[in-house]
């Protein structure tokens, strides 16, 4: 016994293609084109979840994006995914899904004990009971709560699926295919406008799908088959399904998700899951449609009840009977094209018209069909729990104050139709601001704030013949005014039939001595009573209204629940609903996967990585790297069994003794051309510059204007106006922005020119006491003598064959050279030195050798230039020239720069000898005092020292200068240590600097 | 996401453009002596406008420039775009 409420014939979908999928364990077939809503509902299942604070029985509500209820966990090819739409999901064959928020079973749910309890649980509830004691919250209140709550579970794997990001560019964006949005596709297609059609269902054709029109001799749905079919075979036109536009952004820029996959047992190879576009439209059509509104009565949660319109889609689209007993409660006229429908099916609806008297082609329709209508009736209160089996159903006094004797009639099914309310989002995200349609009770969009035009019924229009003279007519204008051209659409005759008006009632009175729950949100299980709480406890704005009561919070938004909570709290307030106003539209109008907005910047690839010329050579000789911003660096060469202390240990020493060799590929390198270089330079750097000769190089620090220190680094006069800057490889970008702003904004007046090369240079340091002995062997051609080429001297030097840079300075302290080659022959000129330097005992060393190196040197680098210290705290005040001018020199000024005490660079040794200090310890007086113990100082950098085999560290030190020979503590709470230390001199080895001019 | 037209490349899109703050604010000379109440004005003191406001934005992944943009800070309306050098009327 299957697919029992399936009707023979009619539904769009493929009957010759069965497919088997599983809900909560148990087999059921459906058809390709199905949702999994329509194929559960085909197999009699209505029971499908639980709500989120009551746990009462949960069905389907709605057939599409607007489902509050059939949210599910869905299992797709290995991989399983919370807060599935079922309405939305389309069937493949082996879909698995479960329930939601409950527990042990859908069927079972001991949670459902909230449901007799909730006299307990009205809004506001958990803010008023878990307040105190506060020591409860984290034990007590919050892991009950977290239990309870939740609409499904994440995946903890990794998502083996892609995710693909677009960027695209249009004349005219179209959200929504219904008529408005085909005909105004079409017109503006036709005048060669380059448009993109969106439709976040499968099928195209929206309300041309289910209502029974006739647009040029044809069905609706013929019609939108054939105009689709027109627009997919032209170039200028993009037309998509499966793609819902669900955010409108500043300058006309819109974010769709398409869903390329899920609707497949598993994605296709080479195919993402999901593609996100950025869509930047000149002009944007928003052709959204309208959803229908509940109207509220008692228990209108019970699984059965659904919007009308819902109903009428499973039937026309899905081939599939809700019920077969339906009761038809409506105050307008759509509720009849829903009765209709079951009538032309073989099943006899009720149909309970609130209104009086209405009289309209529809109802006459309803008439002759012999459909059974009570007008001036409305349904009380639906009977059963897991499925609806009866309705109280009552007549209704004309001021809707008055319910007439109760009475139950037979029913499997209550369709529901409260008129409908226009899809404002995207207008409304535009900044658009909304305006209230009385006629309708709705907001529509009023003035436009983007260039964005609202259509349809989206705007508040129901007339097809209407919408589709205004849409071909917007389509055709929007366009011409881009393309210059204008060919004219001849406008199709509509054959629609004419409503009557509705009636302004949402809510059915609670007959006296019965205290049924009508709910207004359905995903929350918002009450009516709930929101009578709020009003009566002064929430007075809507928004918080909204946040106390959760509605139209969650998944679903409140698009079937908005509408009717300002019709109560106006009510309740006695005011109108546009003074109550509506809460704020913001993306994303539905879910939108994490995974799609990431997109393909995960893992590795969620930055670039830089690798240098030697990378390859790197790798082949056990480097073990080190991220370095984007850059991969070596951050030490593991010989045998050696750990990172190891062999940083053993390189940096090799450089003591012997010579080592280090990858600088990575710092900035910026070429500075121009009759004004010098001028520049004296400008940004702290210290003189106009003198500096061809070939020398000078170190220089550049301040921010606000004093603080932002980079340093040496260059070199390669010519009369031409020089060589490097900088630290973690702000060679921000270097080059900064030396930009000035020459472009601030001294026009110089006649520079600056450009980034840092790609263009392999570099080498080779350092150590033997490094001109090897320097003498790379470069026979040159004389590399210390008369020749001293500290801080540049040549150039011929290196087997390659053109090179040979720069003598010096990071580690030790006589050394930097030697670059153009990049392309930074391998070559990485493998000579390795070859030529073996006799020297040359290693390669990683950064962290370098780190040591420099640190026990009292080199500063990043740790110390942190964007807090000045050229003083570094111990670099004699960079700072007392005669020129040069950005930040004015900040120098302030007191606090200039204070007795103010803090500066210290070199910590523990007592001990033994104790490595961690980074980021906190100096301080007493290591008893109570907290706050007064920091004086912090340690910027730790290493083991080669020199001395003992750790050192570096320290900011307040009052520094006058703290050496002092003992202090170095508290890291972090590493639970306390370790006792004295403060000497930053320069730990080689105070003189003998070495690097030998 | 703004669409800033760049003096020099066109239409872009504004991650291709690093911002730069207030435009109005104008740097002191260089050798030129000033006082502290115009330099903390230079280097803190700016307004939170709301409404036109004239900023420097830098084309950073385009052709380097910095350019100044004129945008109301309450509505992202940008209004006219101008080069470096440019005086703004």
């Amino acid at each position: 016994m299957t697919q029992t409420f399936r009707i023979e014939n009619g539904g769009f979908i493929n009957k010759d293609k069965k497919l088997s999928f599983k809900f909560n364990g148990k087999t059921y077939f459906g058809y390709e084109g199905d949702t999994l809503a329509s194929a559960l509902l085909a197999n009699g299942v209505h029971l499908i979840g639980r709500s989120f604070k009551y746990h009462r029985p949960r069905g389907f509500f709605g057939a599409g994006v607007d489902e509050p209820y059939a949210v599910v966990q869905l299992y797709r090819n290995g991989e399983t995914e919370p807060n599935i739409k079922a309405t939305e999901q389309e069937l493949f064959e082996g879909l698995e899904a479960k329930s939601v928020n409950c527990w042990p079973s859908v069927n079972f749910d001991i949670g459902a004990i909230n449901n007799f309890l909730k006299i307990f649980l009205p809004a506001g509830f958990y803010y008023k009971t878990f307040m105190w004691p506060k020591s409860f919250w984290y034990r007590i209140y919050e892991p009950f709560i977290r239990k309870a709550a939740g609409l499904g579970v994440a995946s903890t794997k990794h998502d083996n699926e892609r995710y693909e990001h677009k960027y695209e560019y249009c004349d005219l964006l179209i959200a929504g295919s219904g008529p408005s949005g085909l005909a105004s596709a079409y017109a503006a297609a036709k005048n060669g406008a380059r448009v993109i059609l969106a439709e976040d269902k499968p099928r195209f054709g929206g309300s041309l799908l289910t209502s029974d029109v006739n647009i040029g001799n044809q069905s609706g749905k013929d019609w939108a088959e054939g105009i689709i079919a027109e627009l997919k075979t032209m170039p200028n036109v993009v037309v998509k399904n499966r793609s819902q536009i669900f955010g409108y952004y500043d300058h006309n820029m819109l974010v769709m998700s398409e869903k390329v996959s899920d609707h497949l047992p598993s994605t296709k190879k080479y195919h993402p899951n999901k593609r996100l576009w950025y869509i930047r439209a000149k002009e944007v059509l928003i052709s959204s449609g309208s959803i229908e509104r509940p109207i509220v009565f008692g228990n209108n949660d019970t699984p059965g009840v659904m919007l009308s319109s819902a109903a009428k889609e499973y039937l026309k689209v899905y081939g599939v009977l809700v019920g077969r007993k339906p009761l038809v409660f409506t105050n307008n006229d759509s509720g009849y094209e829903t009765a209709i429908e079951f009538k032309k099916h073989g099943v006899d609806p009720v149909v309970l018209d609130s209104r009086k008297n209405p009289e309209s082609e529809i109802i006459d329709e309803a008439k002759s069909l012999r459909i059974n209508i009570k007008y001036s009736y409305v349904v009380v209160a639906a009977q059963g729990y897991k499925k609806v089996k009866s309705a109280d159903i009552a007549s209704i006094s004309e001021d809707k104050k008055q319910l007439g004797k109760i009475e139950n009639i037979q029913c499997d099914c209550i369709c529901v139709s409260g008129f409908w309310t226009p899809t404002i989002h995207l207008a409304s995200q535009s900044g658009n601001k909304t305006k209230y349609k009385e006629e309708i009770d709705a907001f529509i969009p009023g003035q436009s704030k983007q260039n964005e035009i609202t259509l349809g019924a989206a705007n508040g229009v129901f007339s097809l013949d209407e919408t589709l003279k205004t849409s071909f007519k917007v389509g055709s204008e929007l366009s011409k005014k881009i393309t210059k051209k204008n060919n004219e659409v001849a406008i199709p005759n509509v054959v629609e039939k004419k409503s009557s008006q509705h009636d302004k009632f949402w809510c059915v009175p609670l007959p006296k001595g019965k205290n049924y729950k009508r709910f207004l949100d359905f995903q929350n299980d918002v009450a009516v009573s709930d929101i009578e709480i709020a009003l009566r406890e002064g929430y007075r704005s809507i928004e918080h209204v909204k946040r106390y009561t959760t509605l139209g919070m969650a998944t679903d938004q409140g698009k079937t629940s908005n509408l009717n909570g300002l019709q109560l709290v106006s009510e309740i307030e006695n005011k109108v609903v546009p003074a109550v106003g509506h809460t704020t539209f913001r993306p994303p109008y539905t879910p939108v996967s994490i995974g799609a907005i990431v997109g393909r910047e995960v893992g590795k690839h969620s930055k670039p990585t830089r690798k240098s010329p030697m990378h390859e050579w790197h790798e082949k000789n056990n480097a073990v790297f080190v991220d370095a911003g984007i850059w991969l660096r070596p951050r030490y060469y593991k010989k045998g069994n050696e750990n990172l202390f190891e062999a940083s240990k053993r390189e940096a020493k090799n450089v003591r003794t012997n010579v080592g060799v280090c990858d600088v590929t990575t710092l900035g390198k910026i070429d500075i051309k121009g009759p004004d270089a010098a001028e520049l330079l004296n400008r940004v750097y702290t210290n003189a510059w106009l003198k500096l000769p061809v070939g020398k190089a000078r170190y220089g620090v550049m301040l921010r204007e606000d004093g603080i220190v932002m980079d340093d680094g040496t260059t070199t006069r390669i010519s009369e106006n031409h020089y060589h800057m490097t900088t630290t490889t973690a702000q060679a970008a921000n270097v080059l922005s900064h030396l930009e702003y000035y020459l472009q904004l601030v001294w026009h007046e110089l006649n520079v020119n600056v450009v980034s090369t840092t790609e263009q240079w392999a570099g080498a340091a080779i350092a150590g006491p033997k490094s001109r002995d090897l320097l003498k062997k790379l470069f026979p051609n040159s004389d590399v003598s210390n008369e020749v080429l001293p500290f801080m001297g540049y040549m150039e030097g011929d290196l087997f064959g390659v053109k090179a840079r040979i720069f003598r300075i010096s990071f580690s302290g030790e006589l050394a050279y930097e030697v670059n080659v153009e990049s392309d022959y930074g391998n070559f000129m990485w493998e000579k030195i390795m070859e030529v330097g073996e006799e020297f005992n040359i290693q390669p060393y990683g950064t962290e050798a370098l780190s040591t190196l420099r640190i026990e040197m009292g080199h500063v680098a990043g740790s110390e230039l942190d964007g807090r210290t000045i050229p003083y705290d570094n111990a670099l005040e004699g960079l700072v020239s007392k005669k020129k001018d040069f950005i930040g020199k004015r900040s120098l000024h302030r007191s606090a720069f200039i204070a007795e005490d103010r803090q500066r660079i210290v070199g910590v040794v523990p007592l001990d000898k033994q104790t490595s200090i961690p980074e980021g310890s906190h100096l301080v007086k007493d290591d008893k005092a109570p907290l706050p113990n007064p920091k004086l100082g912090h340690i910027s950098a730790s290493c083991w020292s080669v020199e001395y085999d003992n750790p050192f560290s570096l320290a900011i030190l307040k009052d520094g200068k006058n703290m050496i020979g002092q003992k202090l503590f170095a508290m890291s709470p972090l590493k639970n240590k306390v370790i006792p230390v004295e403060i000497v001199s930053s320069h730990y080895v080689d105070p003189k600097g003998e070495r690097v001019r030998s | 996401m703004l669409y800033i037209n760049c003096p020099h490349c066109g239409m872009r899109s504004q991650n291709e453009f690093s911002y730069g703050g207030d435009a109005s604010v104008k740097r002191p000379e260089i050798n030129k002596e000033v006082s502290d109440q115009e330099w903390d004005n230079f280097v803190y003191n700016r307004k939170s406008l709301r409404g036109k406001h004239l900023e420097l934005w830098q084309h950073i992944s385009g052709c380097r420039q910095w350019i100044k943009v004129e945008r109301d800070t309450g509505t992202h309306e940008i209004f006219r775009t101008f080069k470096a050098d440019e005086e703004v009327a």
